[in-house]
């Protein structure tokens, strides 16, 4: 915790919305929304489909090139995007791929830590088709943290894979961000991915953040912690699914 | 000709058949009288194990039954010649340098439309493809121009050009350059716009974007381009050369019609032939070393 306490004291939020405003023709998806997000807090996004949340994370990245809008928004210069596919172009091995728009001496050799840190060191010259869905996923993230972020954004980037390997992918997320305490705002639609990896989840409802919610739990998380119970019920009341009352 | 093609069918089929029957025959009589039991893999319906150079089989039939016709006496050597006398004339011709000279001359010819049909494409697809205003000035009128044949350009080039190289180099560049066009330009315009938003979120610069994303991407179609470009500029050549030439494989063929020497007419089939052949398998092979990162049935 004691070394990223001179960042969280650093005035300057990563991301910081006021009346954000976009629209689709005629329907405002995002309803002049506020959002202030810290430096190096992970934050969760949820929502209902259609809800805005890509929007949203589009708006922040600033890919909405075509989509009509107003407000003021500021985000850091070194922003990651990672997506539900893992993107990797066909065309390029990983390391290549990873090291993508890269600038500056040392590109390779910065590459190659970060693929070790996800784990697929010696991977680097495999084509992407090579690597498992769950590979492809790590050399994204790879790709991402390469960057050094000060924000990492994330829209759904564990939708496609497996039970099995989403676990383990929300482990090494969590380990990478404790790493390098970029700012994180994650879109997802799963309720309990959102309870375990963040420290704050936002439910947005018709273009409008009807819910921050502090997540309090001690890191590493168990969800069978009656507090994670809890959490996850508000959010889900708060998405509107009726929670049967089992006990208590 | 045709008997001798019938009854190596029939003898074939009798073969497969035979081989058919053996483990069918085989399962039926069990000596112990138990329920027959599923023994070895399942049918197989696909084509089966690949002989090594099986593929030669056909053309070396097709020359055996030739050579066959011609040496019993079946084909009259005023319509085809027999094998040999080909052979003894491309001998002939190769030793007086007149073939050599033609063949030069022809693949010059081709090479040239070839070379100006495959920058001109590129250079266009490109220019529409990643502009409105190039895609608004140039697709419809190379749309346009796909429909017509270059071929039947031709009366139009010779009053522009005459008959001299360039227009012979020009007819060939035309059919090259928008077969690139078109194949080049669908696979960039096909580039997949998750790409182009992955290269707008890593703040790629427009060259990179170019280098990184748009060039290897373009270069299926780009090949696909290319193969039909080749075949274009065969079949272009041997409709300039037939077009007062002095000189050319074309020209060659058609001197030998007026003097009825059919053996010279197919020395000059068998070297488009070739180079029909070769500069396919070029193609192929530069694609399949450029294309490594695909991923594809023919492996």
């Amino acid at each position: 915790m004691a070394t990223h306490t001179g960042r969280l004291t650093d005035a300057r939020p990563a991301i910081r919305t006021v009346g954000l405003v976009r629209r689709f023709g005629d329907r405002d998806v995002l309803k002049k929304l506020d959002l202030t997000v810290a430096q190096g807090e992970f934050t969760a996004l949820l929502g209902r489909s259609g809800s805005g949340k890509s929007t949203l994370l589009r708006a922040v990245a600033r890919l909405d090139h075509t989509v009509e809008g107003s407000g003021e928004l500021s985000v850091p210069d070194r922003v990651s995007l990672s997506f539900q596919d893992s993107r990797l172009l066909p065309w390029l091995r990983v390391l290549d791929n990873v090291v993508l728009g890269l600038r500056g001496p040392g590109a390779r050799e910065r590459g190659l830590t970060a693929l070790a840190e996800v784990g697929l060191e010696g991977r680097d010259r495999s084509w992407p088709h090579e690597l498992s869905g769950g590979e492809q996923q790590r050399a994204a993230l790879a790709r991402a943290l390469v960057r050094d972020p000060e924000l990492l954004l994330a829209d759904e980037p564990f939708g496609a894979l497996d039970a099995l390997t989403r676990l383990k992918m929300h482990g090494l997320l969590r380990e990478l961000y404790e790493r390098h305490r970029p700012a994180v705002l994650l879109v997802t639609h799963d309720v309990d991915e959102a309870v375990e990896l963040a420290d704050r989840v936002l439910v947005l409802e018709d273009g409008l953040i009807s819910v921050d919610l502090r997540i309090d739990l001690p890191s590493p998380r168990s969800r069978r912690e009656p507090r994670f119970q809890e959490y996850r019920d508000t959010l889900l009341a708060a998405l509107g699914v009726a929670q049967p009352r089992l006990s208590h | 000709m045709t008997d001798l093609l019938a009854k190596a069918h029939t003898a074939g089929a009798r073969t497969e058949q035979g081989r058919r029957a053996g483990p069918d025959a085989t399962n039926k009589t069990r000596p112990d009288g138990s329920a027959p039991v599923a023994r070895g893999t399942r049918r197989r319906l696909g084509p089966g194990r690949a002989l090594p150079f099986g593929r030669l089989i056909g053309p070396v039939l097709l020359v055996a039954v030739w050579w066959a016709a011609s040496a019993s006496g079946h084909l009259d050597p005023r319509i085809l010649s027999s094998p040999g006398t080909v052979l003894s004339t491309a001998a002939d011709l190769l030793s007086t340098g007149r073939l050599q000279d033609n063949v030069l001359i022809s693949l010059q010819r081709a090479g040239l439309g070839l070379f100006f049909g495959v920058t001109a494409g590129v250079v266009l697809a490109v220019a529409a493809g990643l502009s409105r205003s190039g895609e608004y000035l140039l697709d419809g009128p190379l749309q346009i121009k796909r429909a017509i044949p270059s071929l039947a350009m031709l009366p139009l080039l010779i009053l522009w050009l005459g008959i001299g190289e360039q227009m012979k180099v020009t007819v060939i560049a035309l059919g090259v350059a928008v077969n690139m066009y078109i194949n080049t330009y669908a696979s960039l315009t096909g580039i997949d716009s998750r790409y182009v938003e992955l290269a707008e979120g890593l703040d790629l610069g427009r060259a990179q974007f170019i280098r990184k994303v748009v060039v290897p991407g373009s270069l299926p179609g780009f090949f696909v381009g290319l193969r039909l470009g080749v075949t274009s500029s065969w079949l272009g050549l041997i409709v300039v050369e037939q077009i007062n030439a002095t000189s050319g494989i074309g020209y060659m063929m058609f001197q030998a019609q007026q003097y009825a020497q059919s053996d010279v007419i197919i020395v000059g089939l068998v070297a488009y032939g070739i180079f029909g052949f070769a500069s396919d398998a070029a193609v192929r092979a530069i694609e399949r070393k450029v294309l490594s990162w695909r991923r594809t049935l023919a492996g």
